[in-house]
């Protein structure tokens, strides 16, 4: 990013001048608004530190926005391919189980071997599910992405002597580097390591969406015919990024799994998948800022709208749903581009902005 | 496994099949014809049950003939069908028709929460029960094995009736011939004269019948609960899938293939009952990946 930066200034300058051609100055806005960005992500960064200080309440609201927000950027990493999985919660389940097991079987087992399973767990799962479902493409690829969590769903639930059914696992409070930690410093603690964690996931993901395994998985979506004929194969193209996704949605899976001290099979049922699916869309899936944008909106949509009308969360969010998808498909990145008068930039580069 | 077993979870694999075809029939083809993948299907499933179960409740607490229950399921579906099938593409499915495939996906399941949640809103969360229809029936005996003669006769003769009832519909009437030029080429279909905005509406309308009447019929084999809507639309896609979407009298067959190898799984290892679909579903995507019966469509490489 730094570099970036610094080849900005020259640009800068020579924007200026009257041979300051058309992409030149496309390069030049692009990387202003890189810039620009990279300080909304310390600034937000900042924010979110200072939140245990000054919102202490919050914290663990925010923590599970924080871990379902990284569950979404891994759908966001599908979107980028034009693929959505309506079985992703899976791999979500498949983290909080991983944390559920490990700390049944080993008190006082430290959080940090915790993560590092779901993160393994969730992985190999998703490379050995990935290799049959990346042969598939648009509907099918989000349907039998739903088979697989529905089967995974029902043994959870099933194989009760071994899971616990559907009343689940607890998931014992771990220690975190060694330290045995109370209750209220515990929350605070996660609350770190996730937030940690996030902007980490947030900074990769980026670099992996600009990389060129991120170009060729926007290649699956545009010209798969293209892609294969540069040398790329799209199977492994997208495979990567459903791994990557699979691992997002463990780690998201596995701190959630913590915050509540509980796995249970909900997390794997299909509409915890499309869920994640609907925020992603919500929040926009042309930056990565929006999979956490989301998750807060449809967090607070859920929390608060019970309060105002009763039992009416899924109808709010249906109708904003349908709302978004007819006149902002952009999502609230959409709407915060065109509140700010972005959306020029947006188009001089074509899309090209904030990916 | 004895014989009265074998027996027992075959009529009951007839029976549950019965029900899944009238469902998973309707999926596929509002697919085949629009394109669209109706998760919403499952939302027009439950509320034709709570309709048809309310409707009968009230012509049996009001007195009326027990036997008009019957043709209060097929009314209770019918509207539900109509009513809300008919407002879904006219005031929202015809404005995404031109969208990419996963956002019309997105839209109905957008549809799904809506409607899960007004139906809570309504029926609230207790379980609904009507089987004024099965108890009137009474049993009949196959192979010693007593059975509902609703579930073993009535729901299969349903389901029967429809498969035909479609096919001759789709093949000698002129709406039939109409909806099968416009799945075929919708622009050539519009050039001659056809109106396809029309044939997409009575396609929707009419696999929202088929939803809802799946629905009403399974009221007296179960109770109605929050959640039956959410199970059905995943099993009606594994019938559909499986047979290949678009394919009706596939959907026949592969609905016959789940709801048995279901049926034996509850006989023979009960913790099986619930994935068998899915496992169906995924070994035949696995090896055909366009369904056992789909036509193999020109790959995107």
């Amino acid at each position: 990013m730094s570099k970036e930066f610094l080849t900005a200034i020259p640009d800068g300058a020579a924007g200026t001048t009257a041979d300051g051609s058309l992409p030149v100055r496309q390069e030049r806005r692009g990387n202003v608004l890189m810039n620009k960005e990279f300080l909304a992500f310390i600034a937000v960064a900042a924010l979110l530190a200072a939140v245990p200080f000054t919102f202490g309440s919050s914290i663990t609201f925010i923590a599970m926005c924080l871990a379902k927000g990284l569950a979404v950027l891994g759908i966001l990493i599908l979107l980028r391919a034009g693929q959505v999985s309506f079985g992703h919660a899976m791999y979500f389940a498949i983290g909080a189980y991983a944390a559920a097991f490990l700390s049944s079987a080993f008190r006082g087992i430290d959080m940090m071997v915790l993560v590092a399973a779901a993160i393994l767990a969730s992985g190999v799962a998703g490379a050995i599910v990935g290799v049959f479902v990346t042969r598939y493409r648009g509907i099918f690829f989000g349907m039998i992405n739903l088979a697989f969590s529905m089967v995974f769903y029902s043994i959870l639930e099933k194989a009760f002597h071994i899971t616990g059914g559907s009343d689940g696992m607890r998931i014992r409070r771990p220690t975190l580097l060694g330290m045995e930690l109370r209750r209220a410093e515990f929350d605070v603690a996660i609350y770190y390591v996730i937030l940690v964690f996030a902007l980490l996931s947030v900074w990769l993901v980026w670099r992996y969406l600009r990389s060129p395994m991120g170009e060729a998985l926007r290649a699956v979506k545009s010209n798969e015919t293209r892609l294969e004929y540069v040398g790329l194969s799209a199977k492994s193209v997208l495979l990567g990024g459903y791994i990557a996704s699979a691992v997002l949605c463990g780690l998201g899976g596995v701190f959630m799994g913590m915050v509540q001290g509980l796995a249970t099979p909900e997390h794997a049922f299909w509409t915890r998948s499309s869920e994640l699916v609907f925020i992603a869309v919500l929040g926009g899936p042309a930056h990565v800022a929006g999979a956490f944008g989301g998750t807060v909106l449809f967090e607070a949509v859920r929390t608060y709208a019970a309060a105002l009308l009763d039992d009416s969360w899924q109808l709010i969010l249906g109708v904003t749903l349908i709302l978004i998808i007819l006149w902002a498909p952009g999502g609230m990145v959409e709407l915060f581009r065109r509140f700010t008068g972005r959306n020029r930039v947006k188009t001089v580069t074509s899309g090209e902005a904030g990916r | 496994m004895t014989l009265n077993f074998a027996v027992l979870a075959l009529l009951d694999g007839i029976a549950y099949a019965s029900l899944l075809f009238l469902v998973a029939v309707g999926l596929t083809l509002i697919f085949g014809v629009l394109g669209i993948l109706n998760i919403a299907h499952g939302s027009l499933y439950a509320i034709g049950a709570y309709v048809a179960a309310t409707l009968g409740q009230w012509l049996v607490a009001n007195g009326y003939n027990p036997w008009l229950t019957f043709p209060a399921l097929f009314a209770g579906a019918t509207i539900v069908g109509i009513v809300l099938g008919g407002l879904l593409e006219r005031l929202l499915l015809q404005r995404i028709y031109a969208k990419d495939e996963i956002l019309q996906l997105l839209v109905t399941f957008a549809v799904f929460m809506i409607l899960e949640n007004l139906q809570r809103m309504i029926w609230g969360v207790q379980p609904y029960f009507m089987s004024t229809p099965l108890n009137l029936l009474g049993n009949v005996s196959f192979f010693g094995i007593n059975y509902t003669a609703y579930q073993v006769l009535f729901l299969p003769a349903a389901a029967i009736v429809v498969l035909f009832a479609l096919r001759h519909f789709l093949r000698h009437t002129s709406m039939g011939a109409q909806i099968l030029a416009v799945t075929e080429d919708r622009e050539a279909a519009t050039s001659i004269g056809i109106n396809a905005t029309r044939v997409y509406f009575m396609t929707f309308v009419i696999g929202a019948c088929f939803a809802a009447l799946g629905g009403a019929l399974a009221t007296p084999t179960t109770s109605l609960v929050t959640g039956m809507g959410a199970n059905m639309i995943v099993l009606s896609f594994a019938v559909a899938a499986t047979a290949g979407l678009g394919q009706i009298e596939g959907a026949a067959i592969s609905a016959l293939m789940i709801g048995i190898a279901r049926a034996f799984a509850v006989y023979l290892s009960p913790e099986l009952e619930v994935i068998m679909p899915y496992l169906i579903m995924v070994l035949v995507l696995l090896i055909k990946p366009n369904g056992l019966f789909g036509k193999v469509t020109a790959r995107k490489i």
